[in-house]
């Protein structure tokens, strides 16, 4: 009971002195532009009230899904075949290892190049921040498969694709859902710097218009509060996730 | 090599067994390729000749790293010989094969299946109501009626041994392979599972071919035990255990069995090393484990 109420409080009381010393700051330092706390939450009812919160919301979540779950039916057969096949993934290693260190923001002026100022360039730069460390992490969770399972399964008379349905899929399926959590916070992180340059709708435009039209500084720190909550959000279904029965064997920490 | 068979120690007014033989090593050799720069190949089985009886419960002991793990992988169909064979039925094994089921020390129950889920992974019936039957009658076998439902996380270290074994004895075979299969266990959980073990062998009557490095264990469960030596490994003797089951360890002829074999090992039962042995094995501190 009090270790419950102190996992309440004590987070309550660090937000409480945080948004006073916000509060303080603006007001001693006499700043005409950057808002109070006060300030952001009228700025964001007025976005509420206008319909814009809940359309930049849905159309940032689009595109952060549309571009997550292609790489996740891209990455995790990919992982799982170069994870099980050694000279796949010989040949596939070093092109991967040479691509995944480049930033998703530093393909934004490639994506515009190939699709234009629309969905398809955010789309596709969440798919490239998504698709490394699922596949990643796909190859690992097949290769550290407890070999004792496949070859019980051998054992068993299971060969080929039912081998893969039936037990490479789910023992690796515990390491495979930590990468797609990871993957769905850089996703996120990239759908904002994305939005701020390549379409016109979403939470990181508006942040970025704010700004342009009439340093509207409530508003960008509204968005920026409305990013931090809806990541927190996703990283909490996620986490849901990780306690189903499929998966909690590999997890118990 | 012909290995010295020991003679009984007693008699016992036993029904003859069936002559058949069921699984046959002859003339296996295993050598590993060394590691590092020097290496030397490893001859870890060095020309094994054994025969297994339909029906019969074999043990084979020997000191660790003495390649009973490996000629018990070799008769499963997970690793070649390098020469020689083994046979299943006249067969040669070139491959794991249903008919023949391997349990693992590590415990091989998968643990993303419920306990039912596991039973019946092998579990060859057409009909849905044939398949239930199966798998609740050894769940029932092994003790585990109510945990149908469990996930093997949420079991302890004997009952996943359980449901592993449940799993073998569903898909029906002629054949157990068991590779220490109690060896992870506390010794009262041990204890409890060789007892069931008999009982359920005793039942089903399948060919099981254990592996163990207790020799209690051995005696205990075996209608032969197979002594093995250090490496690189012959079979040392081969010794009947006439004792009718179920065995207690503390009965005279047992305890005689139990230091004879020890003694085959090289070893006293204080775990000294006996006086030099005829075979000439090395001394332990030049043991390659």
């Amino acid at each position: 009971m009090r270790a419950r109420l102190e996992s309440i409080l004590l987070p309550l009381g660090v937000a409480v002195a945080f948004v006073a010393v916000w509060h303080f700051a603006v007001i001693w330092t006499g700043s005409d532009i950057f808002p109070t706390p006060r300030m952001v939450v009228a700025g964001t009812l007025e976005l509420a009230r206008k319909g814009v919160l809940l359309n930049y919301i849905v159309a940032s979540l689009f595109r952060v899904t549309t571009g997550f779950l292609l790489a996740v039916f891209v990455g995790i057969p990919f992982g799982l075949v170069l994870g099980w096949f050694a000279p796949a993934l010989k040949a596939f290693n070093p092109a991967i290892q040479v691509l995944r260190p480049i930033s998703p923001i530093a393909w934004i002026p490639v994506a515009i190049l190939w699709f234009g100022v629309d969905d398809r360039a955010p789309i596709f730069l969440i798919f490239l921040a998504s698709l490394f460390p699922i596949t990643t992490a796909s190859i690992a969770a097949v290769r550290n498969i407890q070999l004792v399972y496949i070859r019980a399964a051998q054992n068993f008379g299971i060969r080929g694709l039912a081998l893969f349905q039936k037990v490479v899929l789910p023992a690796a399926l515990p390491q495979i859902l930590t990468g797609l959590r990871l993957a769905l916070g850089v996703a996120w992180l990239v759908v904002v710097a994305a939005e701020m340059i390549a379409v016109n709708s979403g939470l990181g435009y508006l942040i970025i218009d704010a700004r342009n039209a009439g340093k509207r500084y409530d508003l960008v720190v509204a968005g920026m509060i409305m990013i931090g909550l809806i990541g927190l959000g996703l990283d909490w279904l996620m986490r849901q996730a990780e306690k189903l029965d499929e998966v909690r064997w590999g997890l118990n920490r | 090599m012909l290995s010295p068979v020991m003679q009984p120690l007693v008699k016992l007014d036993r029904a003859p067994q069936p002559a058949r033989t069921k699984i046959a090593a002859r003339g296996v050799w295993m050598t590993f390729p060394g590691r590092g720069s020097d290496a030397q190949p490893i001859n870890v089985l060095e020309d094994i000749h054994l025969e297994v009886r339909d029906g019969e419960f074999v043990c084979l002991v020997g000191p660790s790293g003495c390649g009973k793990s490996t000629l018990l992988n070799i008769a499963g169909g997970f690793l070649q010989a390098t020469r020689g064979e083994i046979t299943v039925d006249g067969q040669p094994v070139t491959a794991p094969d249903p008919r023949r089921i391997f349990i693992f020390q590590e415990n091989a129950a998968f643990p993303w299946l419920t306990v039912e889920e596991n039973i019946g992974f092998g579990v060859k019936r057409a009909t849905e109501a044939g398949r239930r039957e199966v798998i609740e009658h050894y769940i029932e076998m092994v003790g585990l009626t109510g945990f149908g439902t469990a996930y093997p996380r949420e079991l302890s270290g004997g009952m996943r041994q359980r449901v592993e074994i449940a799993r073998a004895l569903a898909a029906e075979p002629d054949v157990l392979f068991m590779d220490e299969p109690f060896g992870a266990l506390d010794y009262l959980t041990r204890l409890r599972l060789r007892a069931e073990l008999i009982q359920i062998w005793q039942r089903e009557k399948r060919t099981v071919l254990f592996v163990t490095h207790d020799v209690e264990e051995a005696v205990q469960l075996a209608d032969r035990v197979v002594v093995m030596g250090k490496r690189p490994s012959r079979l040392r003797a081969i010794v009947p255990i006439e004792v009718p089951r179920p065995r207690d360890l503390d009965d005279p002829v047992c305890r005689v069995l139990r230091e004879e074999i020890f003694g085959v090992m090289g070893l006293d039962h204080q775990g000294l090393q006996a006086s030099p042995d005829s075979s000439g094995s090395l001394p332990p501190s030049t043991d390659p484990d």
